[in-house]
């Protein structure tokens, strides 16, 4: 029987199946998980059937312990049921996990196998997560490749019906979960002929039905418990032999067989390595090139991981063997070594007295850790290990992939070794996320894919940046399977989209002789060669390269395609790379082109053929000359002034070379030094604000609104500026609390700006002889590099205001603040930024910061570099990020410390008064520290105490030194998203607020799940279509604040900063200025929302105007003086929320899908809007008065 | 009483046409308009940029940011079937066809040549029975000259002639060097009708807010006077159909324009200020006039004005100006 062909990712096979062969999937988003849920919406939302011919239902829970909770109510009522998860998702499932295999229920649950988060947080693969469930009494079932993922999805789905253990059916996050790969799709014949019906209605007929009645869950006592939890053994001794026959059956039907263990190599092979997940298939490759060397060499590869079957273990195994290697891609510190090493030890033990012990002699075992957070690993690693098998007394515990020079665990590795065919096509393809390069190789695979009988396999490699990220894809297209779990680092093809990009990384360092090489360039054949450095030069003649350039920037522009350069690229690919011959290439590409834009119009299709036309009339092959004669100025990666820790470690990772960092580099805890994203000049912005100081009317909007710190204005003496370079420009500040002489300034940093025109946008000055120039107007980067970087380098030596000269509470002095946030890598135009921002600059030095998981713990916290930075007296945020869900108990947490070591720190002082002085010790104890100069005459108070008793060196004055900084004031601020704080986080938010205790929650709105790709939350508004709400959600946004003002002694805010933002301002003083809980939800525009950026602050303002957005502060401080605590500080609407919503696609699409609906819901978001404004202008006016 | 004319080959009832405007967008409201005695329909416009532009906006907006970043590579669902623009359009144009029983004339908007004129093909196909391409263009271009211009709509006209069976009408402005030239070389490309002419929107400032602001102003009666002209001036020379539009308020405004060369009459303005029953009652003044004067049909008095026809053809001319203004000094005087 043949078979579809189908060119996907093993996220979707998995899905494939997931939704074939359940009713009810509950799920969460966690990356790369994630996928897997959307793809059953999808499917769910497209009407395809399972094969019981029902559309499953698709269930988004506020968390992965709600949707395990929901799984497990689902099961435990009979229906078949999945859900999809990773890392910390799958820890939190744990306790249903107990429940749902302690009650012998069937269901499988599908991992894409994450790193758990310990000293930092990692979104990559490893098998963390699911080695953490292993004593939960789940079957585990790992797959090792995209196809294996379809079968075995399967085949635990059948194993869990016969054997009543519910599985974790796994595979490798990223390399397995997010490779695209060419397989053979399941039918729905197949899938019925793995799935026996009576199994089927076995589980329904298990579930809870008031018709026959039973009591589940119940509490047993130390009598029976012991006895009750030994009855699911005879479960579990059965489940191996039945995987096992269900692994046969599948092999009959589909022809591909699995076994609990699968052995491959040498019949007679004295090293074996064991190994679970992607690996296996670099081993196997390893294995037989090996073997074709003469050596005696085998692999083990651990599918069924639980229940671990000795017996089939053992057997497995070839007789001959003597050596033994277990690779774990887990950590478990302290342990007697990690889980699967720790099982083949015990299982040679156990078996040493068993018949079936075939070894003459126990084989040597060792075991080792590799692939730690999607760690690359090679055939050339695998080698490495066989070599150090073939010592005496090998090393065990051993690491592989990395250099430790601190415990000295890694083995060395030939980087040079490889086992790769000369005839496997291996394409790097270098590109920004901006320019759609991923998205063009995805279709390449397609088409190759499903359109040749070649293998294709596409891993793709994002960086950590949302603004001007980088992308790199590596495409292998091959007669033979591929197994090369791996990047590509021979490469015979390589493409860089971006000129840019050639001085960033080294483009051709993988590209081997006679590779093919071709350039989007603005420079012509005949002029690229001037224009490359010598190195580049140097590796074209060497190497031999076969060189083609197009400028693809100038076909797209005038093809209509904009900055998308996709399909060009795309074309010129399939035009040199000869991989399919020329005409076929175009027609496959254009029925790809028609595929993908159909659906959204025929001029899109016309577009994009158009541009594939001209692409091929654009490229050339460029005659590569004889000679040298570029130069060979290669830029630093960070300056010289950067500080050691910077230049050694932070300037690698930037590099791309961090995988060569050693183990003595890196901090042992986790911590890492602030301030660092000064140093990563990115010049991503194509056009930045040149400043107009003659219009300026000094507002500082222009800063206020900034996401990336880029823009900033000073005020300093006049002779400040002396020596200042010639270009730099300065005015007299306005303002009568500026001495005479005073100058203000307005500097853009141009390599750190990105461009996204905010304050071009809401700089209200004009020139009134020509209404289209502002105080600010936008320029091209490149000419305003070197003059405005060294304006920016004089400009950070102008001292920064005195603190005390200005008026916190208006935008204008607010802005003249430093921030302690600067050139994050959020979204070009990102609404959070600016708010996070604000909150540096007033409080900045004294903040701790919880920041949940999400967008701002990403471009907070995410390596390379770090946004959060300190001023010149080192004080500044000091920031963490536990997890999603905890975020307020994290920060509260940061409270009751700082809370209990004052008091300790008190009690402290009194006991030392004597020495230090009643009247010091009486002040520092009941000084207020309401406002700035408060707590700057504080720091000055218990820097005299401390002064003396840094002098005492008594126990007690070593004690109170060491928590006598609590003695000042600390601001504790608790960050996160929507996603946090109204679902996953939201009961702990909810008992924070309760606590009465004095923290502050800012909650970064942006209605969706932005960093997992914009799915809903409970935040997101009626109407909207985000992934879970494909329809458009059905119901409103829940009311955060009112549910915070229920309380009564919670000061709450609700902000837009692009409609009021002196009322933001006000509200972030008033806020952390109240002595207990207070809530700031600030309306947040983003990408997810589907709008042009650049009128992010126009959005928030038609928001604002048509009353979706409410402005209010509730300040439980005016209650206390018998005011209303309640001011609403939006005027009435005066617009429909249609003027709002119809500029953001995530509203429009709808009306492209559902007219009548989108209609009928645009009218209800307006009715409630204004009805919310309505109560909210009542409440607003009621009487306080006593009387 | 005969009311009924022939435009471009299309038998009509009489000669009260609603052009397109937002009264012709859905089927309710034009059944409402058959009822009141249109004799004939043209639908909202389809705009060129509808087709080209809105379509790469929603895909533009869809695709921003996606695969960048390894956590989101994507921010929008997937499984959608949009309805486009254009799509919407042909579709309601089949709903209105299968429901009423007048002619129904699509209307296709645009100035650049380009893939969007394919959709005169599409809305044959669904079923309109004739075709109004409204070819408004504003030029800003210093080096584009009055011949390239005219180009534009020559090209536009006769690409969809070339493709379209049904009768194709062109809505044109009046400002060209030479309006007789310009509706010769439309006749010669194959158009079956001018429709003379688009009201162009002049956009006003804002001077709270300092920038330009949209505005839309209903046409008047009196506005009728620069399509008599100009038809009655075409009239008989250039052998197409004459639709005029821009100020038909009233039977006495159907009766000059008729008269001076045009076969139906456009309304919306109008229809927009009293509603649509305004065309029973302009149709019942028309029968009461013709009663009263003694014309037995709307055919035995068209064109009777035109310029070939008129009893005093200098009034339609330079002379014409002339003779205005001199009259116009003399009443002051006096």
């Amino acid at each position: 029987m043949t078979r579809k062909m189908v060119t996907i990712d093993g996220n979707e096979a998995a899905a494939y199946i997931a939704h074939k062969t359940n009713e009810i999937c509950a799920i969460y988003p966690i990356t790369p998980s994630s996928n897997m849920g959307e793809h059953a919406d999808a499917f769910s939302a497209q009407g395809r059937k399972n094969i019981w011919g029902t559309v499953p239902t698709v269930e988004e829970m506020q968390s992965e312990g709600g949707a395990a909770g929901a799984v497990h109510g689902a099961l435990q009522t009979g229906a078949l049921t999945t859900t999809f998860t990773a890392s910390q998702g799958l820890l939190l499932m744990i306790p249903n996990m107990y429940k749902i295999a302690g009650e012998l229920t069937s269901t499988v649950f599908h991992v894409s196998a994450r790193s758990l988060a310990a000293q930092a947080l990692s979104i990559f693969g490893d098998h963390s997560d699911v080695m953490a469930t292993r004593a939960t009494g789940w079957g585990m079932l790992g797959a090792n490749s995209v196809q294996e993922v379809m079968d075995c999805a399967l085949i635990a789905q059948s194993a869990t019906l016969q054997t009543r253990v519910p599985f974790i059916h796994f595979f490798d996050g990223f390399r397995t979960s997010h490779e695209v790969m060419k397989i053979e799709q399941l039918s729905d014949k197949d899938i019925k002929g793995m799935i026996d019906d009576e199994w089927v209605i076995a589980h329904r007929n298990r579930g809870m039905n008031p018709n026959r009645p039973v009591l589940r869950g119940t509490a047993q006592n130390p009598d029976v418990f012991f006895q009750g939890r030994e009855t699911v053994n005879p479960y579990y001794e059965a489940a191996p032999e039945l995987v096992k026959k269900t692994m046969d059956r599948f092999a009959k039907i589909v022809g591909r067989q699995y076994h609990l263990f699968d052995y491959v190599g040498a019949e007679d092979a004295d090293r074996v390595i064991i190994i679970m997940g992607s690996g296996a298939e670099t081993v196997e490759e390893t294995v037989n090139h090996m073997r074709t060397q003469g050596e005696k060499v085998g692999l083990l590869k651990v599918r069924l991981f639980r229940p671990f079957s000795i017996k089939h273990f053992i057997s497995a195994l070839p007789a001959s063997v003597k050596q033994i290697a277990v690779l774990d891609r887990t950590k478990e510190p302290g342990g007697a070594g990690e889980p699967m090493y720790q099982d083949v030890v015990t299982a040679f033990a156990e078996a040493a007295i068993e018949d079936y012990f075939q070894f003459e002699k126990m084989p040597t075992i060792i075991g080792g850790r590799y692939g730690l957070s999607s760690k690359e690993f090679t055939p050339a690693m695998v080698k490495a290990i066989y070599d150090e098998l073939l010592k005496g007394k090998p090393k065990n515990h051993f690491t592989i992939g990395i250099n430790d020079d601190v415990s000295h665990t890694s083995l060395e590795y030939d980087p040079e070794y490889r086992t790769i065919k000369g005839d496997v096509f291996r394409g790097l393809f270098y590109g920004l996320g901006a320019d759609g390069t991923v998205g063009a190789n995805k279709n390449s695979i397609k088409i190759i894919g499903e359109g040749t009988d070649n293998f294709a396999q596409g891993h793709f490699v994002y960086d950590s940046k949302k603004s001007g990220s980088t992308t790199t894809s590596h495409l292998r297209f091959g007669k033979d399977k591929i197994q090369s779990t791996y990047l590509i680092d021979k490469a015979n093809f390589v493409a860089c989209h971006q000129f840019e990009l050639l001085e960033q990384f080294d483009i051709l360092d993988k590209a081997e002789d006679g590779a093919t090489f071709l350039l989007n360039s603005h420079l012509n054949k005949d002029e690229i060669w001037g224009g490359l450095s010598r190195k580049y030069q140097k590796q074209i003649i060497d190497k031999k390269l076969k060189f083609y350039v197009i400028d693809a920037v100038t076909v797209a522009q005038e093809t209509g395609m904009g900055m998308r350069i996709n399909t060009i690229m795309q074309t010129c690919f399939f035009a040199i790379s000869g991989i399919l011959p020329r005409d076929e290439a175009i027609n496959k590409i254009k029925g790809a082109i028609k595929k993908t834009y159909g659906n959204k119009g025929d001029a899109i299709v016309e577009k994009n053929f158009h541009a594939v036309d001209q692409s091929v009339a654009n490229l050339f092959q460029v005659d590569v000359p004889t000679t040298l004669s570029g130069s060979d100025a290669n830029r630093l990666i960070v300056p010289e002034a950067a500080p050691d820790f910077v230049k050694k470690v932070t300037a690698e990772i930037i590099a791309g070379r961090g995988d060569g960092i050693p183990v003595s580099a890196m901090p042992n805890d986790g911590t890492w030094p602030t301030g660092t994203t000064q140093w990563e000049k990115r010049n991503i912005a194509l056009e930045v604000p040149v400043w107009e100081p003659d219009l300026c009317i000094q507002c500082n909007k222009c800063a206020m609104v900034c996401p990336h710190a880029a823009i900033r204005p000073k005020i300093a003496d006049g002779k400040a500026f002396d020596g200042a370079p010639a270009t730099m420009k300065h005015t007299d500040a306005k303002g009568k609390e500026w001495a005479a002489g005073s100058q203000y300034i307005l500097q853009v940093a141009v390599e750190d700006c990105t461009g996204c025109n905010l304050c071009v946008e809401i700089c209200p000055a004009r020139d009134k002889t020509n209404l289209s120039r502002k105080a600010i107007n936008m320029a091209e980067q490149r000419p305003l590099r070197e003059t405005e970087g060294a304006n920016w380098e004089f400009f950070l030596g102008l001292p920064e205001v005195d603190r005390g000269n200005v008026k916190h509470e208006t935008v204008k002095g607010a802005q003249l603040l430093q921030p302690l946030f600067e050139f994050s890598g959020a979204c070009v135009g990102c609404g959070e930024t600016p708010y996070v921002k604000l909150s540096s600059q007033l409080f900045g030095d004294r903040m701790v910061i919880a920041n949940a998981t999400g967008c701002s713990s990403i471009y907070g916290g995410n390596l390379p570099t770090t946004p959060w930075a300190s001023n010149k007296a080192g004080r500044g945020p000091t920031w963490n990020n536990s997890l999603f869900e905890d975020n307020a108990e994290f920060g509260l947490g940061y409270r009751l410390t700082i809370d209990k070591h004052r008091e300790h720190a008190i009690e402290l002082m009194k006991l030392l008064k004597d020495d230090i002085g009643a009247e010091l010790v009486d002040s520092i104890a009941n000084a207020s520290e309401s406002n700035e100069p408060e707590i700057f005459e504080q720091r000055e108070r218990v820097k005299a105490m401390t002064d003396i008793v840094e002098k005492l060196d008594t126990p007690l004055s070593r004690q109170l030194l060491s928590v006598s900084d609590n003695l000042v004031k600390k601001s504790v601020w608790i960050m996160g998203g929507d996603g946090w704080a109204y679902d996953i986080g939201y009961g702990g938010l909810d008992h924070v607020l309760a606590s009465g205790k004095n923290v502050n929650i800012l909650v970064l709105d942006t209605e969706v799940y932005s960093n997992t790709g914009g799915q809903k939350s409970k935040s997101t508004p009626l109407g909207a279509v985000a992934k879970f709400a494909a329809a458009g959600k059905p119901s409103g946004k829940k009311d955060l604040g009112m549910m915070a003002m229920s309380y009564k002694n919670v000061y709450v805010a609700s902000v837009a900063m692009g409609a009021n933002d002196a009322q933001t301002v006000r509200a972030f003083m008033e806020a952390e200025a109240y002595d207990g809980p207070s809530l700031i939800v600030a309306y947040s525009q983003c990408i997810a929302h589907g709008i042009d950026m650049s009128k992010g602050m126009d959005q928030q303002k038609l928001a604002v105007d048509s009353a979706y957005w409410t402005l209010y502060r509730y300040n439980p401080m005016l209650a206390v003086e018998g005011k209303n605590p309640l001011k609403l500080d939006s005027k009435p609407p005066t617009r429909h929320v249609r003027e709002y919503s119809m500029n953001e696609t995530r509203f429009t699409i709808l009306s492209r899908i559902n007219p009548e609906l989108s209609a009928k819901y645009i009218e209800a978001s307006d009715v409630a809007a204004k009805e919310k404004y309505a109560y909210y202008a009542k409440l607003a006016a009621m009487s306080y008065d006593e009387a | 009483m005969r009311l009924s004319t022939n435009y471009m080959g299309l038998e009509l009832k009489n000669p009260l046409v609603p052009s397109a405007s937002l009264l012709t967008e859905k089927l309710d409201q034009i059944k409402i308009l058959e009822d009141n005695g249109a004799s004939a329909v043209v639908l909202f416009s389809l705009f060129e940029e509808q087709i080209e532009q809105e379509d790469s906006s929603l895909e533009f907006f869809m695709d921003y940011g996606t695969e960048s970043y390894a956590e989101a590579l994507s921010f929008f669902p997937k499984a959608h079937e949009f309805h486009t623009g254009p799509q919407d359009y042909l579709e309601n144009l089949r709903k209105i066809k299968a429901a009423v029983n007048i002619p129904v004339i699509a209307s296709l908007n645009g100035a650049t040549p380009g893939g969007w004129m394919k959709y005169a093909k599409k809305m044959e196909e669904a079923g309109a029975d004739g075709l109004e391409l409204n070819i408004h263009y504003l030029p800003v271009d210093f080096n584009e000259t009055s011949a390239d211009v005219e180009k534009r709509y020559t090209d536009i006209v006769s690409w969809v002639k070339a493709n379209v069976n049904i009768p194709v009408a062109v809505k044109i402005g009046s400002r060209f060097s030479s309006l007789p030239a310009v509706a010769k070389a439309l006749e010669g490309v194959g158009a079956d009708a001018l429709v003379m002419f688009n009201r162009f929107y002049h956009p006003d400032i804002d001077l709270e807010k300092l920038e330009t602001k949209r505005q839309i102003d209903l046409s008047r009666s009196r506005e009728i006077r620069l399509p008599m002209r100009w038809i009655s001036i075409l009239r008989g020379n250039v052998n197409v159909s004459f639709a005029a539009s821009g100020g038909v308020h009233s039977a006495k405004d159907v009766l000059k324009l008729i008269m001076c060369g045009a076969d139906v009459t456009m309304l919306t303005s109008a229809l927009m200020t009293h509603g649509p029953e305004l065309m029973k009652t302009i149709e019942k003044d028309l029968i009461i006039w013709m009663d009263e004067n003694e014309y037995q049909s709307i055919s035995q008095m068209k064109g009777s004005m035109s310029l070939i026809h008129s009893p005093s053809p200098k009034t339609l001319v330079r002379d014409n100006y002339m003779r205005t203004l001199l009259e116009f000094q003399a009443t002051k005087k006096a």
